[in-house]
C-alpha cells in the first residue's frame, strides 16, 4: 500500500544524495560529527527525525525494515515509524532482528548479534558529548579537532565524587579508534561493549542538531573510565520473568499498586524468540508455582 | 641567562584606537613584574596579547618552552599554544567566575588541568586536589562543594589552586585582588607571595593597586594610553617616580 504521492522513502532523491554523502564522510572518519542539511519531517523533533532521514537515505526497495524503541517493537514510536516507511517506501517490515537488513533504533542495541549484511540506525537527541560541560559549539568543535578531551573526565570525576562510582548509566561517552570522543546516543551503558567490533554498520542521525556520525564495521570503541574506577556494564541483578534469560538487559515493570513488579527483557523480539524455543521465566503465566 | 618571556614591540589596535603600542620587555625566571596604570591604559590588552587570548597586530612574544627552547607564541600553532595554556602557563582572572567552572565541584575544578594532560587515576587526582585546596587555605572537607557555595575570597583562592596545580612556570594575574575586601586581600596577597617564592614562579601582575605591586613585584612598568611611560625596580619607581603620570599615580594613593 505504497502512497504514490511521495518519492520512494518520502525524501526526494537530491536530499537522499546529500545525506548519503554525509554518511560516507562519517564512515570515513569514525566518530566525527558531520553536519548535514536536516529536512523538516512529518513528525516532531525528538521523535527520531534524524534516524528517519538516515533510514530513508539507506533504504532500498529490497530491504526489510525493523524499528525498535527502547528495545520494543510495539511502542507508539516504533509502530508509527514502521508504518511511515511501509506507506512511503513499501518496504517489507519485520520484528525479527535476524530477518531485518535495516534496523532503526532508539535507546537500545538488539540482544541478538548483528551481521555484516545489516545496518543499525540510531536516533540521537544530542550528538555532542561535551555539550553539558561546554555550551559553546565553536569551543567544542575546537576541542574535538585538537583532541582536548580532559573535560569529559571531569564529568566522570564529578560522578565519582558525588556518588562514589561512575553514575552515568546511559549515553556513556566512548572513544572511537583512539581519536574522537562520541556520544553513543542514550543507550544504556550495558550496551556499550556491543558498539565496538560490531559486524554491522552503525549510523547515528540527529535531526534537530543536524549531525550524522557513524561507526564502520569492526571499529575499536572504548568506554572512558579511570584506572581505579574501570568501566562496568551493569544490569538489574535478576532474570527475565517471562523467558528466564540471565544475559539480557531488563526493564522493571510495575504491575500493581502493592509493590508488585516484573523484570523482563527490554528486547521484545529476543524475549519472544526464547519463549517460542520453550524457555520460561518465573513469572510466566502458569509457571508461577514453579518459581 | 635566557629570559623566560621576551616581549618585543607588541602592538594591538582596535580600529583607530590604540590598545597597547610598541611594548618591549624581558621577564626572567623567578621574577615578578607588576604592570600598573589607570583604567583603559592597555594593561589588560597587553596581558591578553601575551597570554594568547588576543592576536597582536605586530610584535613577538617569545616564551622559553621546556621542549624546544625560545619560541614565538604569536606564530606558533594553536594546538601548541593551547597545550602550553594548560601546562606551563596560568591565567588568574579578576573575576573568579571567569576562571572557574561554577557547576563543577572544587575538586573537579582543580583536577581539570590534570585530566587535560592525561591523569586518569581518580585517587591521585583527588589527592592532589585536596592537597592544593589546603595549600590555598581552603578546608579539605569542602572538596566536593561547588564554587557557588564559596565566598569571593575562597573562589579567588580556588582559581589560583586550579591554575597552579600543573606547576606552571609563567603566571599572569589580572587584578587578582580586585573586588575583595581589605582583610581578605591581605590574606590573599600573603598566600600569593608565599606561593610565588616557594614555587619560583615568574609572574606578571596587572593591577591598579600600588600596594599590591609594592608587596609582590620585583619590577614595575607604568602604562598610560597604551604606552609604557616608565619601567624599573618597584621601590625605585614608587619612591622616586620620574614621569609626570607616575608621579600623579603615586600621589593619588589615599593615606589612612
Amino acid at each position: 500500500m505504497t502512497d504514490h504521492a511521495y518519492n520512494f522513502a518520502y525524501l526526494d532523491e537530491q536530499t537522499k544524495r546529500m545525506i548519503r554523502r554525509a554518511i560516507l564522510k562519517a564512515l570515513a572518519i569514525p566518530g566525527y560529527q558531520v553536519p548535514f542539511a536536516s529536512r523538516e519531517m512529518p513528525m516532531p523533533y525528538g521523535w527520531g527525525t534524524g534516524g528517519v532521514q538516515v533510514s530513508a537515505a539507506v533504504l532500498t526497495p529490497d530491504d526489510t525494515f525493523k524499528v525498535i524503541d527502547q528495545g520494543a517493537d510495539d511502542t507508539t514510536n516504533a509502530v508509527s515509524i514502521r508504518s511511515f516507511f511501509e506507506r512511503t517506501a513499501g518496504v517489507a517490515t519485520t520484528t525479527a532482528t535476524i530477518e531485518a537488513s535495516v534496523i532503526q533504533t532508539r535507546h537500545r542495541i538488539p540482544e541478538a548479534p548483528l551481521t555484516e549484511d545489516q545496518i543499525l540506525v540510531y536516533q540521537v537527541p544530542i550528538p555532542e558529548p561535551l555539550r553539558f560541560l561546554e555550551p559553546r559549539e565553536s569551543e567544542t568543535r575546537k576541542m574535538h579537532s585538537l583532541e582536548e578531551y580532559g573535560l569529559m573526565h571531569v564529568k566522570l570525576y564529578e560522578d565519582i565524587s558525588r556518588h562514589g562510582h561512575i553514575a552515568t548509566s546511559y549515553a556513556y561517552p566512548v572513544k572511537v579508534e583512539g581519536r574522537y570522543v562520541m556520544d553513543p546516543s542514550p543507550i544504556p551503558k550495558f550496551d556499550n561493549p556491543k558498539l565496538g567490533d560490531m559486524a554491522a554498520i552503525q549510523l547515528f542521525g540527529a535531526g534537530r542538531e543536524q549531525r550524522i556520525y557513524a561507526l564502520p564495521p569492526y571499529t575499536e570503541v572504548v568506554s572512558l573510565d579511570f584506572e581505579d574506577h574501570p568501566f562496568e556494564a551493569p544490569k538489574a541483578d535478576q532474570l527475565c520473568g517471562l523467558c528466564g534469560a540471565e544475559d539480557s538487559y531488563l526493564d522493571e515493570v510495575i504491575t500493581d499498586d502493592t509493590g508488585g513488579r516484573l523484570f523482563c527483557c527490554s528486547d521484545t523480539d529476543y524475549c519472544e524468540g526464547r519463549r517460542k524455543a520453550g524457555h520460561r521465566g518465573p513469572a510466566f503465566p502458569g509457571n508461577e508455582a514453579a518459581a | 641567562m635566557t629570559p623566560l618571556l621576551s616581549v618585543q614591540g607588541v602592538t594591538k589596535r582596535y580600529g583607530a584606537q590604540i590598545g597597547c603600542a610598541d611594548v618591549s620587555f624581558d621577564l626572567y625566571p623567578g621574577e615578578v613584574m607588576g604592570i600598573v596604570g589607570e583604567s583603559g591604559s592597555g594593561k589588560s590588552t597587553l596581558l591578553n596579547c601575551m597570554a594568547g587570548h588576543l592576536a597582536p597586530d605586530a610584535g613577538q612574544v617569545v616564551f622559553d618552552t621546556r621542549a624546544d627552547g625560545p619560541k614565538d607564541t604569536v606564530t606558533m600553532s594553536e594546538p601548541e599554544r593551547r597545550m602550553l595554556g594548560r601546562t606551563d602557563w596560568a591565567f588568574v582572572h579578576q573575576h573568579a567566575r571567569d576562571g572557574l567552572r561554577m557547576g563543577v565541584s572544587a575538586g573537579g575544578n582543580v583536577g581539570e588541568r590534570l585530566m587535560a594532560v592525561g591523569a586518569r587515576h581518580y585517587g591521585d587526582i583527588r589527592g592532589k586536589a585536596t592537597d592544593w585546596l589546603e595549600r590555598v587555605e581552603i578546608d579539605a572537607a569542602r572538596v566536593d562543594d561547588r564554587p557557588t557555595t564559596f565566598s569571593g575570597g575562597m573562589q579567588q583562592r580556588l582559581q589560583i589552586a586550579r591554575n597552579l596545580v600543573t606547576g606552571p612556570r609563567r603566571v599572569f594575574m589580572d587584578e587578582p585582588t580586585g573586588g575583595l575586601d581589605v582583610s581578605v586581600q591581605a590574606r590573599l596577597l600573603d598566600l600569593l607571595r608565599g606561593l610565588v617564592r616557594d614555587m619560583g614562579l615568574s609572574a606578571i601582575i596587572v593591577t591598579h593597586d600600588l600596594a599590591v605591586v609594592r608587596l609582590l613585584a620585583d619590577r614595575l612598568m607604568v602604562m598610560k594610553s597604551g604606552h609604557v611611560v616608565e619601567a624599573g625596580l618597584t621601590d625605585q619607581v614608587l619612591d622616586d617616580p620620574q614621569h609626570a603620570y607616575s608621579q600623579l599615580l603615586v600621589s593619588s594613593v589615599l593615606q589612612v
